[in-house]
């Protein structure tokens, strides 16, 4: 694995018509800033969704802006969260931190002049943009968008319109848009892999790189081996929805009174493989933010990251570990209960490296000269959501719990914190400290406090009292607390939790409007306004095309080499020459 | 004293306290009893409960001293215009710390281990009474063998909730004459039961907070589970597994009721 030499750099003249510099671009930061946007019109509408349904859960009466018939179906309910879940998972949590962040950085974090393949890197963004193009089609389709929440279960998925509206034509679109984007993310991930192994300035060695960088390169092996299986799970469903096959639908089902004309599938045989994909995938959402929040906190904190090497390691070990424990959403299935006992242990395990990061960031604060500015304040949101998100989980990986638990607003409160908001906090983190990077402005910091402010007391408001609710043994995916009476007496706190997700969904506009205000009326950004040591920092802010203006950089050092005894100043960029500065 | 060269102090105080806050809300919440499960009905219910609590025992501490930790470090070590420290880490505290949740997690997960093994490892008593559990968009049916002690053959092509048939049983097999079909679920005190649970359509789950139990009902699949209920009551039983539009309305009653009382459900449902 050496680095190759800079003779091997060729990076074709910058374009200049408007179609191939903005539209269709191989270069990739605009393909960075592409996917971000993708993923902010995305969470735009997500957040729309989670709003309509929070009020409809503690109003159900409330004629609702955008609902046909105005008064909210449970049907229309469930085709809510099924939309709102697949967008934020997929062209949220996983287009953002790693496409967008790791497509623009991760380049120039080791020194290369743009992705080892950018053809196929502008093939990934626009397969992923028709892919949210089928997504968002299937609210317009007739009988609407599918309803069977993000996981898809068959037989409620694969037999058409029989099971309920939204399973006709939408569900159709669902998976179209579902085959596609696995198509476009493993191709991201070849190219992440082949970059990070191929193209590392001379001197950027495996434990010099950014643990942004371990991050983004762990995730991107995850996506490779998680999303085929998705793929290939997905064509299967759309076989049995149209073409009369049986992969996941049982002999003897009757539906609406119907002898269903299938025999010799296994439901069981779906949720494996979807949740083959499916737990790895809250690693892809979640590791980034890792990555992130260790480069922040180092930064911030001007000290080195504390036990570098056990973070890189612990990236590591979450991922291997993150392939075996997938059984863990399948407790209640009916599988085999053995497996069950195995896929426990597997999981509580997990929660080792986790517990070394949360302890590695603690040590990494412990002695700094903490600078609270804002993408500092996210990554120290992101520690605190992510112990207590993480330890819930310790609950349900053990399935005698689990099976009180288990779909129970209790799940929902756990992946929300762990995987949602922290993930999100991890890209909110990256926004605020990347922006003068790549819009070469920098933010405003009193909005962005105040967006801080709202959003992690916030996101603690809705999710949680959302865990008690959970204890209580209020269920998930009920439109209407009115099957029974102790659902009703939850009411209280859902309402609690309708209010705080209000206000919060509210607080994005102190972003959005800081977001794009700052594109013209932010301050002009310094080369490191920061104090950063990684290889971002060298160059403009916004880079050049070729991202270091023909001077590539040979790195001599440590990726956190900050508050260094005998240096002039408290931190050492990657490319300083040993002797110069000590 | 120069601009920028230290930060205020309010930004790290307020984050600090609003974290010190989050582990004071949730613990009052937790201690307060206000959202708790219902007490359970059965002793494995009360072996959950016990790794339940010690869980969150667990997590508690683990809870209150990272998030406190971390409340307290990011305060005291504020920029003050101080110098921070250099150092890569520490391999002992790396050890320790490794060692520590290996221990605490893994031996919890291995602990949990008896509370799941006697309702899943274990098949219920040659003599715990069967009882039938059909799941179809958006109703429950329970089937009762009658006096013979056999289930009748089932036939998808007899399934008829019009005609009282609503799963389906096979008018040409005689041990199905004196089988009895219910909406909601009668059991005796005391007695074990085993459930076998089965669906016509899609996913639905069979889930009873006080039980402590969660099981879907699949197709294409007969899932037995067992428990023995030492308290009589009625119970909701709801499902949870997302099934359609109506799964919301997915419910019906688990009356655990004296042996005589069992008796005289019995005979008032019994098949003409």
């Amino acid at each position: 694995m050496s680095s190759h030499a800079h003779s091997a750099v060729h990076v074709p003249p910058a374009p200049t018509g408007f179609w191939r510099k903005y539209i269709f671009s191989i270069d990739h930061k605009v393909i960075g800033i592409q996917y971000y946007l993708l993923a902010l019109l995305s969470v735009a509408v997500g957040i729309f969704l989670s709003v309509l349904m929070r009020l409809h859960l503690v109003w159900p009466a409330a004629h609702l802006p955008f609902i046909s018939g105005g008064l909210m179906t449970p049907e229309q309910y469930l085709s809510l969260l099924t939309m709102h879940g697949t967008i934020m998972v997929f062209f949220v949590l996983t287009t953002a931190p790693q496409s967008g962040f790791g497509n623009y950085f991760l380049p120039i974090q080791i020194g290369a002049p743009d992705m080892a393949f950018p053809v196929i890197n502008m093939m990934s963004f626009w397969v992923t943009f028709v892919a949210l193009c089928f997504m968002l089609a299937a609210f317009f389709v007739p009988g609407g968008a599918p309803l069977s929440g993000w996981t898809t279960y068959t037989p409620l998925s694969g037999v058409g319109a029989i099971t309920g509206t939204g399973e006709g034509m939408g569900q159709t679109m669902w998976l179209i848009s579902i085959v596609l984007f696995c198509f476009a993310s493993l191709m991201g991930a070849l190219n992440f892999i082949a970059t990070t192994i191929d193209l590392r300035a001379p001197g950027m060695t495996l434990m010099r790189m950014p643990l942004t960088v371990w991050a983004w390169f762990v995730t991107a092996v995850l996506g490779l081996l998680a999303f085929g299986v998705l793929l290939a799970g997905g064509l299967l469903l759309i076989l049995d929805r149209s073409a009369g096959t049986s992969f996941f639908l049982p002999s003897g089902m009757v539906i609406s009174g119907v002898v269903q004309n299938h025999a010799g599938g296994s439901p069981l045989l779906w949720q494996h493989l979807f949740w083959f994909f499916g737990h790895p995938e809250v690693y892809i959402a979640i590791l980034p933010g890792m990555g992130v929040a260790s480069h922040v906190l180092s930064t911030f904190s001007r000290k080195p990251v504390f036990g570098y090497r056990a973070m890189a390691y612990a990236l590591c070990a979450i991922g291997f570990l993150g392939f075996m424990v997938w059984g863990h959403h399948m407790f209640v299935s009916g599988m085999n209960p053995f497996s069950g006992f195995a896929f426990s242990v597997l999981t509580m395990s997990i929660g080792v490296p986790s517990a070394i990061k949360t302890f590695n960031w603690l040590g990494t604060l412990w002695g700094g000269k903490i600078q609270f500015k804002s993408p500092m304040l996210f990554a120290i949101g992101f520690v605190s959501l992510f112990v207590s998100g993480g330890l819930s989980g310790l609950f349900l990986a053990q399935p005698a719990i689990d099976q009180y638990l288990h779909a129970t607003y209790y799940v929902v409160a756990h992946f929300h914190l762990v995987m949602g908001v922290a993930a999100i906090f991890g890209i909110f983190a990256a926004t605020y400290f990347w922006y003068p990077k790549m819009f070469g402005r920098m933010m405003n910091e009193s909005l962005a406090k105040w967006h801080f402010w709202f959003t992690f007391v916030g996101t603690y408001c809705i999710f949680m009292p959302m865990h008690f609710v959970g204890i209580a043994g209020g269920i998930r995916r009920y439109s209407e607390a009115s099957a029974a009476e102790y659902l009703m007496n939850l009411q209280p706190a859902h309402m609690f939790m309708t209010i705080a997700a209000f206000v919060t969904a509210a607080a994005q506009l102190f972003f959005f409007i800081n977001f794009f205000g700052s594109l013209k009326f932010g301050p002009i950004a310094a080369k490191n306004p920061w104090d950063a040591t990684t290889l971002e920092w060298i160059t403009d802010s916004p880079p050049a095309h070729d991202n270091f203006g023909g001077n590539y950089p040979s790195v001599y050092r440590g990726p956190y080499e900050f508050s260094v005894p005998g240096a002039p100043r408290d931190f050492i960029p990657q490319d300083q020459k040993p002797g110069a500065v000590e | 004293m120069k601009r920028n060269s230290k930060g205020s102090a309010a930004t790290p105080a307020i984050l600090s306290l609003l974290i010190v806050l989050l582990v004071a809300i949730t613990a009052y919440v937790f201690i307060s009893g206000k959202f708790q499960a219902p007490p359970p009905i059965t002793e494995v219910g009360k072996l959950v409960d016990q790794q339940y609590v010690l869980t969150l025992i667990v997590t508690s501490v683990v809870f209150i001293l990272s998030q406190l930790g971390l409340a307290w470090v990011i305060f005291r070590y504020r920029d003050r215009g101080q110098k921070a420290q250099y150092n890569h880490g520490n391999n002992k505290f790396e050890a320790i710390w490794t060692t520590a949740t290996i221990v605490l997690f893994v031996g919890l997960g291995l602990m949990a281990h008896h509370a799941w093994a006697v309702t899943h490892l274990q098949p219920a008593g040659a003599d715990a009474l069967q009882i039938e559990v059909t799941t179809n968009q958006f109703v429950f049916n329970f089937r009762y063998a009658g006096p013979d002690g056999k289930f009748g053959r089932l036939d998808v092509n007899q399934i008829s909730p019009e005609n009282g048939n609503p799963v389906g049983v096979d008018s040409a097999d005689p041990n199905g004459k004196d089988d009895i079909v219910v909406p909601t679920l009668t059991i005796p005190v005391n007695r074990e039961i085993e459930l076998l649970i089965r669906s016509q359509d899609v996913i639905h789950n069979f889930y009873v907070r006080e039980l402590r139990l969660q099981q879907d009902a699949v197709p294409g699949m007969v899932i037995p589970i067992h428990f023995t209920a030492s308290q009589t009551g009625r119970y909701d039983i709801l499902c949870t597994q997302l099934c359609g539009l109506g799964h919301y309305k997915m419910h019906s009653f688990l009356n655990v009721v004296s042996e005589q009382d069992y008796e005289a459900f019995l005979k008032q449902n019994a098949a003409q």
